[in-house]
């Protein structure tokens, strides 16, 4: 059988991902998810002696808490499955890729299953997004030292 | 060469007795009243889902020993695998039952292709007695091929749900009043290029139709209950359908094509495209079908059990995935 032929068939008959409907249940579940933690956020601010710039710390905690225990109990897989990208962008998608890293190999030891492997899926952001916030700063620094450009 | 890729088995080699064990999710498949254990753990009571994986196959082992009244010093072979790395399960469990043991492995095609291996060496009369089987168990097998069980990744509606069962046999000589096996076609790799590993049916459609179209060739005028695929799923299924009806192979199979992986779960939508895995063609043939046939329901039936021969390093590579069918034809007299 010919391979592309055989794609052009298989184009044709199976089912495509609704993208569409995707973006909209992302749209939902990150927006939520964000208002949960602007909801968190106002509690710090208000309750406790935390400003707007210092309420983030305590909020992303929280937020990965929350993550953790919905992880724990199997309802994130399935927020995930409904949300695609809205449950996965969020913080609280990238506690969702540590915990469940951890919780999987635990079987294999604390050092040799949890500590090696935890990082398995959210070590792609860590690297890539340390990656990116030093290229950014290179671009500044070079811009502000040579082309006189205030920051 | 000799066109020895479809085999007849003069000796007519029976299966004298089956046994089936699901974990807790699969209660609600609509197969369900021929599966002999319905775990409601789906570690089966172990710490790992690994070991908890022998467990199950050594438990569906003693099952199907114990259900044709025989014991373990009656067993010449032990042939069975699974999809985990180095078939583990599959090895403790060979461990644990001390017959003579040789691991297989088909990917999902396992099912049968243990079936056909053991058909030849009773076949040759070297042996009187096999335990041929393969199982599957949903979260050991998904964290090697995927993410972590919990991982919140959307999968895309040819995704595929791997079972949690097993499914295990005991060939012996003829013997009347029991199933047996009237022939084999033994699958060539196929690798159509489809790339993707959430969606298996569209890779595996292609083997499958392979294995048909040559059984069928070599087969010709016999007519059958149905021709079954393994675990195509509800997107493989009908791309395979599209691929027989385009190639006018017989007009006749068309009515009579089911495929167990997207009959498995019914029709609930959360499996989407059905269930895939070693233990879902397994657990369907060697349960409801066998039950079926034992009970002269059907009479003449082709099972084509499919199988994608990737790794979870094979596609990180970019690898295309190679697929295999091995089709056995039962009979019931």
């Amino acid at each position: 059988m010919d391979a592309n032929t055989y794609q052009q068939t298989v184009d044709q008959l199976a089912p495509k991902r609704p993208v569409l409907r995707n973006c909209f249940t992302a749209f939902l579940t990150g927006g939520i998810i964000c208002a949960i933690g602007q909801l968190i956020s106002f509690v710090y601010m208000y309750f406790f002696p935390f400003t707007e710039r210092t309420a983030s710390n305590p909020t992303v905690a929280t937020m990965i808490f929350i993550a953790m225990i919905l992880t724990g109990t199997g309802y994130y897989k399935k927020i995930g499955q409904f949300g695609g990208a809205g449950s996965a962008v969020p913080v609280t998608g990238f506690g969702n890729a540590v915990i469940s890293a951890a919780i999987e190999h635990k079987s294999e030891g604390f050092i040799l299953g949890v500590g090696a492997n935890m990082f398995k899926l959210a070590g792609a952001v860590i690297v890539y997004g340390v990656f990116s916030a030093f290229i950014v700063t290179l671009i500044k620094t070079i811009l502000v030292n040579i082309g006189g450009i205030s920051w | 060469m000799k066109n020895a890729r479809t085999i007849q088995f003069v000796s007519k080699p029976s299966i004298v007795s089956t046994a089936v064990a699901v974990g807790p999710l699969e209660k609600q498949s609509p197969f369900h009243p021929h599966f002999d254990l319905i775990y409601e753990d789906e570690r089966f009571g172990q710490e790992t889902n690994e070991k908890g994986h022998a467990q199950l196959i050594e438990e569906t082992c003693r099952l199907a020993l114990m259900k044709a009244g025989l014991q373990i010093p009656d067993i010449d072979l032990f042939l069975a695998g699974d999809l985990v790395n180095q078939m583990t399960p599959t090895n403790f469990a060979a461990r644990q039952l001390t017959t003579p043991f040789m691991g297989m492995f088909s990917a999902c095609a396992t099912s049968v292709s243990s079936l056909i291996t053991a058909s030849f060496f009773l076949e040759s009369n070297h042996m009187d007695r096999i335990l041929f089987g393969a199982a599957s168990q949903h979260n050991a097998v998904e964290r090697q091929f995927r993410y972590p069980i919990e991982y919140g990744a959307q999968k895309p509606p040819t995704g595929q749900w791997t079972v949690t069962g097993a499914g295990f046999g005991i060939l012996s000589h003829h013997i009347s009043g029991k199933p047996f096996v009237h022939s084999a076609t033994i699958g060539k790799v196929i690798d159509c290029e489809c790339i993707d590993p959430l969606d298996m049916g569209s890779a595996m459609a292609p083997a499958a139709f392979d294995t048909i179209q040559q059984h069928l060739a070599q087969n010709k005028g016999t007519s059958y209950d149905f021709v079954m695929t393994g675990d195509l799923g509800k997107n493989g299924y009908t791309i395979l359908q599209e691929l027989i009806q385009s190639s006018g192979v017989s007009s006749y199979l068309i009515d009579n094509y089911r495929d167990a992986g997207a009959e498995f779960y019914g029709k609930d939508k959360k499996f989407l495209s059905g269930a895939s895995g070693a233990g879902c063609s397994a657990s369907v043939y060697f349960g409801p079908i066998y039950a079926e046939l034992l009970a002269k329901q059907w009479k003449k039936v082709l099972l084509v059990a499919t199988g994608a021969l990737l790794s979870p390093l094979s596609f990180q590579q970019g690898e295309s995935i190679p697929c295999i069918a091995h089709a056995v034809e039962l009979w019931m007299e």
